[in-house]
């Protein structure tokens, strides 16, 4: 019961990510119909945004300290950041602390506007074009995104620790009443998932209970009555494809304490996220969370020792790297639509 | 071979002659000349050339006829690569069983992804294919270590059993060969100050080569390939006429995956290792890039478009700062600093950067790659003669 459930908190946090990449994708298949392949460069990007936050945050003045030396007896060089001295010893350091978090307030801004620059700049141009021009072009940017990243930033991960406050596990078990130590979980991890779910709930509630997503729905319904109704949907899918990019930009600022971001992270998410709206059913926003979530946790059960050791007995590799592969070809051999797919999306 | 146009046995004549005379033709400039670094005539390059002429050929057949975008063709690649090392290690260092096998085995792995993949098309099918290539590579990084030998990659060993020539290995690793003909052999013609490198392993790939387009021309003008055509062109009526267009796209699907084996394992018959990275996503996206540059639907253009990329893939990678500061030195030098500090970010390991971008500025301005271009400038200069190929309009994938 205890393996059970760490599993299933295990999986949450993976699932948070590949949910929030594959709402947005949905997203702007859904209002644009395009396939951004470029998606999971913006989840890199904004994972970039935390790293950035942090060297600004430590961009340090140079001063001599007269008083001590080193050891070669030269004076001290100290490097004290311009926040410390700017907002003073503890507003400072709790900023470095906080880096990740407020990395978030950078990270909308820049997602809206990469995101805004992308879709006028780009995506606009490949509306008439083939889907298969739409899947080359956003490809090629993913590569662009990519290697700009890397030359920027260089091809290692980047430590971008969680505010100090939230390193460490939380005792899950003692909560249910099991023995100390039996589940424990990172706290990260768990507000990792909360937000992610904040941000979803987000979503749903501005495409459900304002006068701006019901526009955007019915746009996806039937774009060209919308417009002959002398609504300017162009604008508002621009703004939901800015909203996508933030989405994905902020699910990847927060996912930075859990593994250090690099330049190649994106396209690892990218892959699994397409295979998420695959299984959930492309175009259809719940199945893309329900999909995200449901892989995510199954992966984390692949990886259980008890499972492992199964697979040992009947001879067979372990199947945790592969096992989301594996139930995206069961559901489409069984449910070619996918888990909620609508009729009539992609089926020419 | 009554089938073929005038245009189009002339378009094979000059495969055959390109790819035969390749040595001389890839070597314009003197040994020890500056401009020698701008030379492709030596082996390893000569025989990336072949093989990536065959994988592009291969994917055109896919993509460009059937209009089917697949985004996990290096999968066979792989798969071929490591079926001809596996030859290698059991059986002879002979490549024309591994060839066989590679091109078998490739063939099977599309038969059982195109089985699933190809239930869907359009993006569905760009997605799956993108998702079983990165399956393949999961399998062959770390699931399937035993077979594939996991990050260090498949290579022959002394103590292989080699049925057919297991005592050859005395000390040394052997080397693969056809038939006695050593792969590594290379023979150098002096003529003057140039020195022209043939390369048995070259040659051995240019036949395939010339074997493969001379297939996918007869695929091209066949009634099958007319049925591929129709597929591209509007699968919807084509289903309403109650034709089932399933078996076709299969059909093109295996054919395409054999082609990438045979070039998988012409890979490793010139170089007996297979790694993983010959898998990822970057390698299928760079065999797509080639198809479109050259320009896909035309015959000849995914031969060039290979071509191309896998030369400035080198020219450019050979390129560090200081080649550049010595280009540019006769500006002032604020001036060549900036030039060279721009440049940087493009040249060197930066060369995924310019692919990128060539990437998108192809799909961007010139849709049809290259043949559309020399259309283009055959149409501005007055001159509209027919070179072979297909109709211009072909060139636009259709979904």
């Amino acid at each position: 019961m205890d393996q059970f459930l760490l599993q299933v908190l295990n999986g949450l946090d993976k699932g948070s990510a590949y949910a929030l990449i594959a709402l947005g994708l949905t997203l702007i298949f859904g209002t644009l119909g395009v396939v951004n392949f470029a998606h999971g460069a913006l989840f890199m990007v904004g994972a970039f945004c935390a790293v950035s936050m942090q060297k600004i945050f430590e961009i340090s003045k140079v001063t001599i300290d007269a008083t001590k030396t080193d050891f070669l007896g030269n004076p001290l060089k100290v490097k004290t950041p311009y926040v410390i001295e700017w907002f003073g010893e503890s507003a400072g350091n709790a900023m470095i602390n906080w880096s990740v978090p407020l990395a978030l307030l950078l990270a909308i801004p820049v997602m809206l506007l990469v995101g805004y620059i992308m879709e006028r700049g780009l995506i606009k141009h490949f509306y008439k074009r083939p889907h298969a021009d739409q899947i080359l072009v956003t490809f090629g940017l993913a590569i662009v995104i990519q290697e700009i990243v890397k030359a920027s930033y260089g091809a290692n991960p980047i430590p971008t620790p969680a505010p100090s406050q939230f390193v460490g596990s939380f005792d899950f078990g003692v909560l249910l009443g099991m023995d100390p130590n039996a589940v424990i979980y990172p706290y990260w991890r768990l507000i990792y998932f909360a937000f992610s779910a904040v941000i979803i709930s987000a979503v749903f509630a501005f495409l459900r209970f304002t006068t701006f997503g019901m526009v955007v729905r019915a746009g996806m319904a039937d774009r060209e009555t919308v417009g002959l109704l002398g609504i300017n949907i162009d604008r508002r899918f621009t703004l939901m494809f800015g909203a996508a990019a933030a989405v994905a930009g902020l699910a990847g600022v927060m996912y930075t304490p859990i593994n250090s971001p690099n330049y190649h992270m994106g396209m690892d998410f990218l892959v699994l996220s397409f295979v998420v709206v695959v299984v959930g059913g492309m175009g259809s926003l719940p199945g893309a969370v329900l999909a995200g979530f449901m892989l995510g946790i199954l992966e984390s059960f692949a990886s259980m020792n008890a499972v492992k050791d199964f697979f040992e007995m009947l001879y067979l590799p372990s199947i945790d790297q592969i096992v989301i592969y594996l139930v995206a070809i069961i559901v489409l051999l069984t449910r070619p639509r996918g888990l909620m797919g609508k009729a009539g999306v992609m089926e020419e | 071979m009554n089938t073929f146009s005038k245009a189009d046995k002339n378009t094979l004549l000059f495969v055959i002659i390109i790819t035969m005379l390749a040595p001389f033709i890839l070597n314009p400039f003197p040994e020890g000349s500056a401009m020698a670094q701008f030379n492709a005539g030596y082996p390893d390059l000569m025989q990336r050339f072949a093989i990536f002429g065959i994988l592009a050929v291969g994917f055109n057949i896919l993509f460009g006829l059937t209009g089917y975008l697949s985004f996990g063709h290096a999968a066979f690649l792989g798969v071929g690569s490591y079926s001809a090392v596996w030859m290698f290690k059991l059986l002879s260092m002979n490549i024309i069983p591994a060839l066989i096998l590679s091109v078998i085995i490739a063939g099977v792995f599309a038969l059982v992804i195109g089985f699933i993949s190809l239930r869907r098309s359009g993006i569905y099918f760009s997605i799956l294919t993108l998702a079983f290539a990165q399956m393949s590579f999961s399998l062959a990084y770390s699931v399937l270590t035993p077979i594939t030998n996991g990050e260090t990659g498949l290579q022959i060993t002394l103590n292989d059993p080699r049925i057919l020539d297991g005592g050859t290995g005395a000390g040394n690793l052997p080397v693969t060969g056809l038939f006695g003909m050593e792969m590594r052999n290379t023979f150098t013609l002096d003529v003057g100050a140039w020195a022209f490198q043939f390369n048995v392993g070259y040659y051995v790939c240019a036949i395939f080569l010339i074997l493969a387009f001379y297939l996918s021309m007869r695929i091209f003008r066949s009634p099958f390939g007319l049925m591929l055509r129709a597929i591209k062109t509007n699968q919807t009526r084509l289903n309403y006429t109650g034709l089932n267009s399933r078996p076709y796209t299969l059909a093109a699907f295996v054919i395409s995956g054999m082609y990438a084996g045979l070039a998988g394992g012409l890979m490793a018959s010139m170089d007996p290792l297979a790694g993983a990275e010959r898998m990822q996503w970057t390698a299928s996206g760079e065999i797509v890039l080639m198809t479109i540059l050259g320009g896909a639907g035309t015959l000849l253009g995914p031969v060039l478009g290979a071509g191309f990329i896998k030369y400035f893939e080198n020219i450019f990678s050979k390129i560090n700062d200081n080649v550049l500061h010595t280009w540019f030195s006769f500006m002032p030098d604020g001036l060549e600093n900036a030039i060279v500090w721009v440049l940087h970010f493009f040249v060197g390991k930066g060369w995924h950067l310019t692919l990128g971008m060539l990437f998108m500025l192809v799909v961007i301005f010139l849709p049809g790659g290259l043949m559309e271009g020399a259309d283009r400038i055959r149409a501005r200069f007055g001159r509209n003669k027919g070179d072979g190929d297909d109709t211009p309009n072909a060139t636009t994938p259709a979904e």
